[in-house]
């Protein structure tokens, strides 16, 4: 079958995403099977891109290009897609990619699946296994039709298989990129003024169950006694109970402690992707279908808040 | 300044999620409001109260049950809202942003929010998916915005808590994370209130396109769960007995 896979590469100060090696990893293994070549698509402003092992690497360099617009971005990608005829395109399922997958997919009318955790080969075609309904449901997928955008969850691959030395080919942006709606203006960094979570030794992480922010202080009596942090998923940040700089996740912070103790967190693909390497974690959960008992070393179907108690009792 | 929420009415993901055949079935689980609609909803009304405007809101009725998020909607602040009936609880992300363009394209409107993603956008999410129909720029990830003139600025976040700050022209379509104030409160007798007094306008929409995100299920199930977490059992006090034990044991408590 011919045709390439493109792998819509990712960077932060000029250093790639490990989403963008285990794409490109995962595309290795697929176009072996599927007789096809591997493009690194890579938009930027002079960066160093010889570091995949694909078999081809497109460097669109543009100064325009050097900091995330989904605008520009899609103008690039949907120019050289038109252009290039690809069987796949892979982005990741990131606060970038997510800006892209689906509106390219209704500019060319093309089908796109997201939350992608699996890509295989049945029959010559391309099925992808997603994780969606907060990671409780498998949906396994074939798109139909001569190409597919599918968006990959974060951690899903290994990141050793994508990294090489292939020389980039520094190409002009196919597409004029005047005129934009969208300009950016400037990054924002973390604020320095609370604690690095991600250098903590123990973390006591609340999620939904939760409830409500008056719960909060048990939770970080907990914290205390254990001489750890509290940190939380999502929802908790979302609804401004702990600041952004306490948020464990995709677009929090990604933590490897020695202790990381969830309290009312299901494990949500989104919160795992930030904690899942964590060397000893322990989930408490009422719903025993919850995703992050297949991550915990240990867990249990109990009360949180009878359970804080009784453990503030004992340490 | 008009300004358009587009909500999503989702499977409840707090219940169990029954299989049907290659899909959910939909006969046996809750729909709510997507959770990302509210931080959309609060985040419209914000500007509302800071620039002037309407806020108003449509969703597609996938099962003849969405009054009553579009009721909650009007009492934290929206001025209209509006439905598209579809009576048909599987249709796809790329159908909902259809007929979503197709409602906004008759209305006027500089602001368009959306959820940043919902939990079944198995083919995508309907933000970008919109702003390609309407062929307005599209930004997701969104924690703030502020709209001054045909400006809207908006903090994007990216991780690790690092974001960037982007200036967009308006019309645009914005996919939010979080509004820039925790969402308000509405009182029940609120609610109650506006669903004994208002009328939701329902809109017509296109002939639906049959499989129109382009997928062939092959199989849906239930994440399998691994077993991996070996599972303290008993009294909320024999548990915590067992986890303080096993953090002294590794110097962790």
């Amino acid at each position: 079958m011919a045709g390439n896979i493109f792998v819509i590469t990712e960077h932060l100060d000029g250093k790639f995403s490990d989403v963008s090696f285990e794409m490109v990893g995962k595309a290795k293994e697929l176009a072996s099977i599927m007789g096809m070549q591997v493009v690194a698509v890579v938009l930027g402003s002079g960066l160093a891109a010889n570091g995949f092992a694909s078999d081809e690497t497109l460097f669109v360099d543009d100064v325009r290009l050097g900091q995330f617009n989904p605008e520009a971005y899609g103008r690039v990608v949907e120019a050289l897609v038109k252009e290039k005829s690809p069987r796949l395109v892979m982005f990741g399922w990131t606060a970038a990619g997510m800006d892209l997958a689906a509106w390219l997919s209704v500019r060319l009318g093309k089908p796109c699946v997201a939350y992608v955790k699996g890509l295989s080969v049945e029959s010559g075609a391309l099925v992808a296994s997603s994780q969606i309904y907060g990671g409780k449901l498998i949906a396994d997928v074939a798109p139909e039709g001569d190409l597919a955008i599918v968006a990959l969850l974060a951690g899903s691959f290994p990141v050793e298989a994508g990294q090489g030395s292939t020389l980039a080919i520094r190409i002009a942006a196919p597409v004029s990129l005047e005129g934009l709606k969208i300009q950016f203006v400037e990054s924002v960094r973390p604020s320095a003024d609370d604690i690095d979570v991600t250098v903590q030794e123990k973390l006591v992480s609340v999620g939904r169950g939760i409830g409500g922010k008056e719960n909060l202080e048990l939770a970080e009596d907990l914290a205390k006694a254990l001489g750890a942090v509290l940190t939380a998923s999502r929802p908790v940040i979302d609804a401004r109970w702990l600041p952004t700089s306490r948020q464990v996740g995709k677009s929090g912070r990604k933590v490897m402690p020695k202790l990381y103790l969830a309290l009312g967190i299901s494990g949500a693909p989104e919160h795992l992707e930030g904690m899942k390497n964590s060397e000893l974690i322990i989930a408490i959960n009422t719903d025993k279908k919850a995703p992050i008992f297949n991550y915990a070393h240990y867990g249990a179907i109990v009360d949180l808040f009878d359970l804080v108690e009784a453990m503030l009792e004992l340490i | 300044m008009n300004i358009i929420v587009a909500i999503k009415h989702i499977p409840s993901t707090a219940d169990d999620l029954p299989v049907k055949g290659n899909n959910l079935d939909f006969d046996s689980v809750d729909f709510v409001m997507n959770e990302f609609d509210e931080q959309s909803i609060e985040q419209a009304v914000l500007i509302k109260e800071a620039v002037g405007g309407t806020v108003t809101v449509v969703g597609i009725d996938l099962i003849g049950e969405l009054d009553g998020a579009l009721y909650l909607a009007l009492a934290k602040g929206a001025d209209k809202a509006l439905k598209i009936s579809a009576d048909d609880p599987s249709v796809d992300s790329h159908q909902q942003a259809k007929w979503l363009a197709e409602a906004i394209q008759g209305l006027s409107s500089d602001l368009i929010f959306t959820s940043v993603q919902a939990s079944n956008d198995l083919d995508g999410q309907i933000g970008p998916m919109l702003a390609a129909y309407l062929d307005m720029p599209y930004i997701g990830g969104v924690s703030s915005v502020e709209v001054s003139g045909n400006t809207a600025t908006v903090n994007k976040e990216f991780a690790g808590g690092v974001g960037a700050k982007y200036a967009l022209s308006l019309p645009s379509v914005i996919g939010v994370q979080a509004s820039s104030k925790p969402p308000r409160y509405a009182p029940v007798s609120k609610v109650r209130q506006i669903a004994q007094t208002v009328k939701i306008e329902e809109l017509a929409h296109s002939a639906q396109v049959e499989n129109s995100a382009g997928l062939i299920f092959k199989k849906m199930a239930p994440l399998i769960m691994t077993g991996r977490a070996e599972m303290f059992t008993g009294s909320p006090r024999e548990v915590a007995t067992k986890i303080v034990d096993l953090l002294k044991s590794k110097g962790l408590a």
